[in-house]
């Protein structure tokens, strides 16, 4: 009876052994779920869902504060790709938060004053100047997050959508018209 | 008798081949313009390197290479180059592309060129010579040659020479076996040189005996020892590079592996036929043989000027009036263009004028009854019937799980199916999709990196300047006793009661800030007069009237201006 019992203890003791260490030795920093949904999100740092940037929104997400449709670069696929993730349902833009076409900041290098404003608010860096030289975007590193628009004092940066071209041309879902059958 | 091997389904469609063989290969005639993309090949476009106005001489480079996978453009005769701009070209999506657009002047005077012996040069020549060349693969690949005759990384055994052509209605390259098989061969040679290649197996389809005699008795009559040519039996698509490897050596080419790690390498005949001129002559790739066939008087084919338009092409075919559309390339894997004035390209190996009648519209789709045809004639042994579900559901995860990359889009799936669903359209835009994804996802990455790095570099610059702004108080610190002389030396005295104490740190205080202003003062100073404007010293006459011109026409919009100024106050009467 006693030896039962001081085996059972023993077996507890072990095993309580195995996992305080492995949760001191194996610890993760930070909440993995966060990285997962940092992942998903486009990374435009735009805050058009009301956070400074894809990180701190994924963190609300996280926390369950943050509705998951707040993110119109992402697109509808972005929301489908989050509920799976989370496994919560699928929920719609808000009237009017929806995605728009993909573009652009363009700065008109004739009316820019070189403030550097807008490289201050350029969260990736993709914007070419210094003080009292004209600035030029970096097309291929832009976002589209609009957050240079609002800091310039002469308004001369203007999105732009990209035309399509050859190479970012793509094949369409084959649709066929319907003909009538008499 | 070389044992030969079977790949997976096929189909059998009419071949149509007789039609644009009864006659040799015609010279076409010189066009009234030339629209020369700039973007024939795989990989980078080129960068244009004439100007427009500019004389251009045949054989020319018009497009240079742009980074290793690219490929030159030359000009196709000698002419002015009338225009560089976009214009639309032979393409799925019909949108227009960068083409240099060249008016021959009738004289096709060569631009200075000369060849070597490939015997006696160094194979890195050899390839820097297919590329300004301009050589790519002419079986519809276009892929750079020179990326292709590498043999450091794998040892190649065999070198495979593709002369199967497979699909209906194109007869391109079996005349130029019929008539060109001793440069075509010598081709090979320079080609398995470069490659260390073994043995050279020429895979030609047994519908062609005219092309197979002529390649046996040049293997014979050039003394070709290590050559063998091949006929394969006729089976769509016997012509793919992994299909016809297999049925030649027995080699399985597995899903993302390439041919050469397995030691075989393929290579179209009329890619060997241009690299030989290349190499041997100093030609460029200028022209190549068009099959015009379908609803032509003549069918035939065409020595034709790349950047020919089709619509000159045809003409001298005799195009009957009721043509609907023209293909570029075959019935099953061409292109409808999207205008008949696109130049010829590279990958042009067939132009068929399609009539109503033997080409309908394609009839509607009926939805798939899962009768599995499709996966018995599929040469790459996939599921055409699960990939056109998850294609048509847009799941993409699935596709990619049940290998849609394997897929070589030959349309045989398509040929075959009772409900005529068009599978490689849905197949194309799955693919296009999932590429469009993965660069978003690149992009997303980027943007990540790029905005960490940001975060970083702004709480760095925060620190350094706190660390700056702590130093130059220590500085000033350490500096300051000496300065100020009598009184912070009678500041310590014991005896000073508090409020003299509290008037010598304010007086020092004030000192101090005093100093400040003063260097800063002098700094400023110092720096206008170091910064004269350095630009307007040593000007050339010519600058200096330049500058004059600017100067009165400013002084005049100044003058208009304020007299439009004084005109906008008075009333406006039109």
């Amino acid at each position: 009876m006693i030896s039962a019992l001081l085996v059972m203890v023993g077996i507890a003791l072990l095993l309580g052994a195995v996992l305080g260490y492995s949760a001191i030795k194996f610890k993760i920093e930070g909440n993995p779920l966060v990285e997962k949904i940092d992942a998903v999100l486009p990374q435009t740092q735009c805050g058009q869902c009301g956070y400074p940037g894809c990180l701190p929104y994924a963190e609300a997400i996280a926390k369950g504060e943050a509705d998951i449709n707040l993110c119109p670069p992402g697109g509808e696929e972005g929301i489908h790709k989050l509920a799976e993730l989370l496994g919560v349902d699928f929920k719609p833009f808000g009237e009017g938060k929806g995605p728009r076409a993909k573009a652009v900041a363009f700065i008109d290098e004739n009316t820019c004053i070189g403030c550097t404003l807008c490289l201050q608010a350029c969260p990736v860096d993709a914007i070419v100047g210094a003080a009292k030289q004209m600035h030029t975007i970096i097309a291929s590193e832009c976002t589209g997050c609009e957050l240079c628009l609002a800091p310039c004092p002469v308004d001369c940066i203007s999105m732009q959508t990209l035309p399509e071209n050859i190479s970012n041309w793509k094949w369409q879902y084959p649709v066929f018209p319907i003909k009538a059958i008499k | 008798m070389r044992p030969l091997f079977k790949f997976h389904g096929g189909v059998h469609p009419p071949t149509h081949k007789v039609e644009s063989t009864r006659t040799p290969i015609a010279r076409a005639a010189l066009p009234s313009k030339l629209v020369i993309p700039l973007h024939q090949h795989v990989g980078n476009r080129a960068v244009p390197t004439v100007q427009v106005g500019e004389r251009v001489l045949k054989g020319q480079i018009i497009g240079r290479p742009e980074g290793r996978l690219s490929s030159a453009v030359h000009a196709s005769t000698s002419g002015t180059v009338s225009a560089i701009d976009m214009q639309v070209v032979a393409h799925f999506s019909g949108l227009p592309d960068l083409c240099v657009t060249l008016i021959p002047d009738g004289k096709d005077e060569w631009f200075p060129h000369s060849g070597v012996d490939y015997k006696q040069t160094a194979h890195s020549e050899l390839r820097q010579r297919l590329r300004d060349a301009g050589i790519v693969g002419l079986g519809g690949a276009v892929f750079p040659s020179d990326m292709k005759s590498y043999s450091h990384k794998h040892k190649i055994k065999t070198l495979v020479l593709n002369g199967a052509e497979c699909e209906p209605y194109i007869t391109c390259d079996d005349l130029l076996m019929r008539e060109r098989a001793r440069d075509i061969l010598r081709g090979a040679e320079v080609l398995r040189e470069l490659l260390y290649a073994e043995e050279v197996l020429i895979g030609i389809e047994d519908n062609k005996p005219e092309a197979i005699a002529a390649m046996r008795q040049a293997v014979l009559d050039d003394g070709h020892g290590h050559m063998e040519v091949i006929a394969v039996p006729t089976l769509y698509p016997g012509g793919g590079a992994k299909q016809l490897i297999r049925v030649l050596t027995g080699i399985e080419v597995a899903a993302g592996v390439r041919s050469t790690e397995m030691g075989v390498q393929c290579f179209n005949v009329a890619t060997a036929y241009c690299a030989w001129r290349a190499i041997t002559f100093g030609e460029p790739l200028l022209a190549r043989i068009v099959t015009v066939t379908g609803n032509v008087e003549r069918a035939q084919n065409f020595e034709v000027l790349l950047g020919t338009p089709v619509e000159e092409l045809v003409a001298q075919a005799g195009a009957k009036p009721d043509t609907y559309k023209h293909i570029m390339g075959g019935p099953m894997m061409g292109v409808d263009l999207p205008s008949a004035s696109v130049g010829v390209t590279k990958a042009t190996n067939c132009i068929i004028e399609a009539a109503q009648s033997a080409f309908p519209p394609p009839e509607p789709a009926m939805p798939c009854i899962r009768c599995a045809r499709c996966a018995d004639v599929c040469p790459a042994e996939l599921q055409p019937q699960d990939l056109y579900w998850f294609a048509k559901s847009k799941d993409f995860g699935k596709t990619q799980e049940f290998s849609l990359f394997d897929c070589i889009e030959c349309g045989a799936c398509a040929y075959v199916c009772p409900s005529h669903i068009p599978l490689v359209q849905y197949y194309r835009f799955a693919k296009s999709e999932i590429w469009q994804r993965e660069k978003e996802q690149q992009a997303a990455e980027l943007a990540r990196e790029r905005h960490d790095f940001r975060q970083q570099r702004i709480e760095r610059e925060k620190q350094e300047k706190a660390e700056r702004l702590a130093q130059k108080e220590r500085a000033a610190l350490a500096a300051k006793p000496p300065a100020p002389a009598p009184l912070p030396v009678a500041a310590p005295a014991a005896d000073l009661d508090n409020t003299l104490q509290m008037r010598v740190d304010a007086d020092i205080a004030r000192s101090n800030m005093q100093m400040r202003i003063d260097a800063a003062a002098a700094r400023a100073k110092e720096q206008a007069t170091a910064e004269q404007p350095k630009n307007t010293d040593a000007l050339t006459p010519q600058q200096q009237a330049e500058i004059a011109e600017i100067e009165a026409r400013r002084a005049k919009f100044h003058e208009i201006a304020s007299h439009s100024g004084a005109d906008d106050e008075s009333p406006k009467h039109s």
